[in-house]
């Protein structure tokens, strides 16, 4: 009894972990990249979240949602970066936090005028409707995919910027943006498609959550201070950290759901407390100061 | 100075005689308006003067609130609507920063963010505390045998309140003290140079805060008879943000005024629209773009320009 419980456990940890990546990875690179930590990240994994309802709506196919809704989110994220951030770059860092707190308010009204309310669910697609036995835990197969997906995309983003050209860009860029600029790269441009990319994987995330956890405006918010939080624990703008931060979190907050129901929402609060005591710039940060 | 004082001493009579010449609603409003103008100027202490923008101010308001109405329920003195709720408040701000002030600039947004959205999950599983329902039916306190539940001792006694915790901060500011936050808020690595002990000053400053804070905090579950987790949510902070913005950062008073605009143009809009998050999202991002000094900064702009322009005239 006690085991496959614990294996479910761990995996459901895992799959939320995973997704927990998917979401923060945007936003470390966002800050690697512009010095922005964009607050509004949560709302482009809520707008995810509603283009692949509509997507879904539309044609019934959950995996043209995958592609659609992040393209959307992308636009909407480039569009954003080149009209209000970018005139924001010359002031200090905290405008531009204050200003994406304010799209927060802005996406989910909007959202609400558009779509509604109330709660709504994505469907998962039917090759993934199932459940399977794993070593006598009963898990959705939907879960297993969410964690395969989201490490492959942990591998691809990993050789992205490793092993290309253009991840090579990227990282000149996070080193020394002027020196970059100097070489000939252009940076602006770099900053708007990261920001875009950044703000498509958000809306992935939105998407993929989709199944698991129901669709509603309040979705953003609530998704913020996990995703924040993962990133004070893996160390702003590192891969690694944002990998190794989600796996910490999603184990932390399931386990704390299945052990301490009565405090399981304190449970990554403790653990960021623990890492913040110990490594103020996070297990991967380069060091502060 | 003493034209400062006359003002502040004029405004305060106005303000204290306002059930006179208003009625029920726009009095319950200027009380809105006065208490969540304490909150934004506690804000501003730290914001604006020593340069930590916390994201997290809800959660001294909310534990001040909570406090109260625990307390109160119990006992209703003044200990428990004014004394308990404010140590409670920096008690908590003494801990949350205790770690937040470790780092600074986003990472110090992202913990105070993170750690007052710890106080609303366990407020908000909390059976004890009513959950998410919150505590209500909190009475009023009583002074002396007299009680508050009539209207307008209440009002006086908000109005006694909001000045002295005014005053306290006005005071706060403009002492050595205030200058030496300042200075951090200028350049920290200079002041720690010097020989300041930049993390204690940083640390009271956030406690003062966080105890104001609190005070408005009490004072609201006073107005309304109750509390309940959304004190603690990330909105509840990030309103007390935009009163700062919309007054001016780093004017103190300007959080009143942007509290009042504030709420004026909640209780107007949402007779009409339910889109009152939009526009509040709207406003925000407008002030954050176009004004980022505020009401109080464009102002002044206006003024010394005004003035700049009239030199050039008598030239």
């Amino acid at each position: 009894m006690f085991v496959p419980d614990f294996f479910g456990q761990a995996l459901n940890g895992l799959s939320y972990g995973v997704l927990l990546f998917l979401l923060s990875v945007g936003l470390t690179l966002i800050f690697g990249m512009l010095d922005v930590v964009n607050l509004a990240h949560g709302s482009f994994y809520m707008l995810g979240a509603y283009a692949g309802l509509a997507t879904i709506g539309a044609t019934g196919n959950f995996w043209l949602a995958l592609v659609v809704a992040p393209l959307a989110v992308g636009v909407i994220g480039a569009v954003m970066e080149r009209l209000v951030l970018r005139p924001l770059y010359v002031r200090s860092p905290l405008d531009q936090v204050l200003l994406t707190f304010g799209f927060i308010y802005l996406f989910e009204d909007l959202v609400k005028w558009i779509w509604g309310g109330r709660i709504r669910s994505i469907p998962p697609p039917d090759l993934f409707s199932r459940s399977v036995k794993i070593f006598e835990a009963t898990v959705p197969s939907y879960r297993l995919f969410v964690i395969v997906f989201g490490l492959v995309v942990a591998l691809l983003l990993w050789l992205l910027i490793e092993r290309t050209r253009l991840g090579s860009v990227i990282r000149a860029g996070v080193f020394d943006a002027e020196m970059a600029a100097g070489l000939g790269i252009n940076i602006p441009l770099v900053f708007t498609s990261v920001f875009a990319f950044g703000a498509a994987l958000g809306g992935l995330s939105g998407v993929i959550a989709g199944p698991i956890q129901s669709a509603s405006p309040p979705m953003g918010a609530g998704i913020l201070i996990p995703a924040l939080i993962v990133v004070v624990v893996g160390g702003l703008g590192s891969l690694k950290g944002s990998l190794v931060g989600s796996l910490i979190i999603g184990q932390a907050e399931t386990f704390g759901k299945a052990w301490l129901p009565g405090a399981s929402m304190l449970m990554i609060y403790v653990v960021m407390a623990l890492v913040v005591l110990a490594r103020p710039q996070g297990l991967f940060g380069r060091p502060l100061r | 100075m003493k034209l400062k004082l006359a003002g502040f001493t004029v405004v305060l009579l106005v303000l204290a005689l306002a059930p006179g010449f208003l009625g029920t609603y726009p009095v319950k409003l200027l009380q809105e308006i006065l208490i969540w103008g304490v909150f934004a100027m506690s804000l501003d202490l730290i914001m604006g003067y020593a340069g930590m923008v916390s994201f997290g101010h809800s959660a001294f308001f909310g534990v001040g609130g909570y406090v109260a109405a625990l307390a109160l329920s119990r006992d209703a003195g003044l200990t428990s609507a004014l004394v308990l709720p404010a140590l409670a408040a920096a008690l908590a701000a003494l801990v949350i920063g205790f770690f937040s002030i470790r780092v600074s600039g986003v990472y110090f947004i992202m913990l105070t963010l993170a750690f007052s959205q710890m106080f609303y999950a366990v407020t908000f599983q909390a059976a004890w505390l009513g959950a998410e329902d919150g505590i209500v039916g909190v009475p009023r306190p009583r002074i002396a045998g007299l009680e508050l539940g009539d209207a307008r001792r209440f009002h006086l006694y908000l109005i006694v309140l909001v000045a002295l915790a005014a005053l306290a901060l006005w005071r706060i500011v403009q002492s050595p003290f205030g200058h030496v936050l300042r200075g951090i808020r200028e350049n920290e690595a200079r002041m720690q140079a010097v020989g300041y002990a930049v993390g204690r000053y940083k640390l009271l400053a956030f406690v003062i805060a966080g105890a104001i804070a609190g005070l408005a905090g009490s004072l609201y579950t006073q107005f309304v008879g109750s509390i309940t987790p959304d004190a603690f949510l990330w909105t509840t902070s990030g309103e007390a943000l935009l009163m700062v913005i919309i007054g001016g950062t780093g004017t103190l008073f300007g959080g009143g005024l942007g509290a009042a605009a504030f709420i004026l143009l909640q209780s107007l809009v949402s007779s009409y629209t339910e889109r009152w998050m939009l526009i509040l999202g709207l406003t925000f991002i407008l002030f954050v773009l176009f004004a980022p000094g505020g009401v109080i900064g464009a102002l002044s702009g206006m003024a010394s320009r005004g003035a700049a322009a009239a030199r050039g005239r008598a030239k």
